[in-house]
């Protein structure tokens, strides 16, 4: 099985603690001129998302998890499962509720996420930075109000609600930020 | 790890600092008669202390350590006769690498005869005021090791088991997997848990350190079970290590043994006992005390440095 001393020890690394997968996020080495050495880390646990110091002495190993993050295209839901494809090998692979989490009112069939494999089994997903959503409901426009940056609510076909301006109609094409959830622009089709 | 980047990383003002550095510690030897001197870098003998790796060069002829100091050297040179000595040179650690570490570091070493430990702390305090001057905002703290853990954790060594630092360890969050023996705890403690707390902007002495993590001090006569041992921080960073010299040639034949024993249990290398320095003891070495200092951390405090790669030019992964 493959591991990793505390001298590879970096942000980003993937490691094994406890039966749990963990992402290195800051890795410091503690060391008296005289004494035993020390990594402290702050890690986070990639099934639950909390983060944690821990403490290793130095020069010890530790498993290395079998996560990987992989393009995937989103194919679509059964409801139970979020079904995502590997482009290359054309592999599916099924996604829980805790794994899609946030991402799922950002899911649009084609798109390309970002999967979390940890052998082999999702463990997470990141939309795209920037989705492309049709509005299915909101009120109607206020035509010539670029100006003024009122907003109203908006619903997109994935199902998220964002706020847009008041000129936006039902059927436009929206950009959105999905780490801010934020409207950047209308597409034109 | 080998970056891709050739330039240097220190900051813009670094390099110039260093240099003024540099001169202002030899004006400050040179005003106390201190004579500076060069030791080999390259030795037959390398460092016995178990939590100090060696770095070793090979030639057609054999093995050679860098030198993890120059003490052992330093120390041959006073027996035979040197008068107080200093050197700056680079120092060698392998596997020592992060924010505050490179394994290939400079230092300043010295020593002054007829001094304990308190004279030379004084010293010490002296240098770091002409140094430092702009960056100290309150007078030093002086602590022995005993009343730090007392001050910081609220635990009395005298009193406290393995199993109580254990419990405190454990109850900071702090205790790795795997055991520790009592100094593991006690290292553990002091690096995670009382320095970090120490007070910014101050130097904070600590002497009378466990005879246990005594090093290449003596014990202290009218303390027994603890060291005429010292180290100065600035804040929460490390930047001396001293000692009332241990001048007692059986008693460094011990040490020595007593390293490779425990170096042994931890499935490290031997490392042959350094006859010269054994000789040189047998021989006579004055009374004396001796510091090292790390530069590079002084360099840190002087340009309000978060990293050492910044007062480097060409750290580990550039180098």
């Amino acid at each position: 099985m493959a591991s990793y001393s505390t001298n590879e020890f970096r942000g980003g690394l993937k490691i094994m603690l406890d039966g749990d997968p963990y992402n290195i996020i800051e890795n410091e080495f503690v060391k008296p001129g005289k004494g035993q050495a020390f990594n402290r880390v702050k890690i986070r646990n990639l099934k639950t998302g909390r983060v944690i110091d821990k403490t290793f002495k130095s020069g010890e190993s530790v498993e290395a998890a079998d996560v990987v993050d992989t393009d995937m295209q989103y194919l679509y839901t059964d409801g139970e499962f979020w079904y995502f494809m590997d482009p290359d090998s054309f592999e599916q692979v099924s996604a829980g509720e805790t794994a899609v989490a946030d991402a799922i009112k950002w899911l649009k069939e084609q798109d390309t996420c970002l999967v979390t494999l940890w052998n082999g089994v999702p463990l997470s997903v990141t939309p795209p930075n920037f989705v492309e959503l049709r509005v299915t409901m909101t009120e109607p426009g206020v035509r010539g109000d670029t100006a003024t940056g009122a907003t109203k609510p908006a619903q997109v076909e994935s199902g998220a609600e964002v706020k847009v301006p008041l000129f936006v109609e039902e059927g436009d094409v929206l950009k959105i930020d999905t780490r801010t959830g934020e409207y950047v622009s209308r597409v034109k089709e | 790890m080998i970056s891709n980047d050739w330039r240097p990383t220190a900051l813009r003002g670094a390099i110039q600092a260093r240099a003024r550095m540099l001169q202002d510690i030899r004006a400050f030897f040179d005003v106390r008669d201190v004579l500076e001197v060069e030791t080999p870098m390259l030795g037959h003998f390398g460092a016995s202390d178990p939590n100090i790796a060696n770095l070793v060069v090979r030639d057609e002829e054999g093995e050679r350590y860098l030198q993890t100091s120059p003490e052992y050297a330093m120390k041959r040179m006073l027996a035979a006769g040197s008068g107080d000595i200093y050197q700056i040179t680079r120092a060698f650690r392998a596997n020592e690498t992060g924010g505050r570490h490179n394994p290939e570091f400079s230092i300043l070493e010295w020593y002054r005869l007829g001094m304990d430990h308190h004279a030379l702390m004084m010293e010490v305090d002296d240098l770091f005021q002409e140094l430092l001057s702009a960056y100290l905002h309150q007078a030093r703290d002086e602590y022995t090791y005993q009343q730090l853990f007392e001050n910081y954790l609220d635990l009395d060594l005298q009193s406290s088991s393995l199993q109580e630092l254990r419990a405190k360890a454990d109850k900071l969050g702090l205790m790795p997997k795997g055991s520790l023996d009592r100094d593991g705890l006690l290292d553990l403690l002091m690096s995670l848990a009382i320095i970090p707390q120490l007070p910014e902007g101050r130097l904070t002495f600590v002497h009378a350190w466990p005879e246990s993590q005594a090093s290449l001090a003596r014990n202290l006569p009218d303390q027994p079970g603890y060291s005429a041992r010292f180290e100065v921080y600035y804040g929460d960073l490390e930047l001396a290590n001293g000692f009332w010299e241990l001048s007692d040639a059986k008693e460094q034949a011990l040490r020595l043994e007593a390293d490779n024993e425990r170096r042994a249990q931890l499935g490290l290398p031997g490392i042959p006992a350094d006859t010269f320095l054994l000789s040189a003891l047998q021989s006579g070495m004055p009374d004396c005390a001796g510091v090292a200092v790390g530069l590079d951390r002084l360099l840190m405090v002087l340009q309000g440095a978060e990293q050492i790669s910044d007062v480097m030019n060409f750290p580990w992964d550039r180098s």
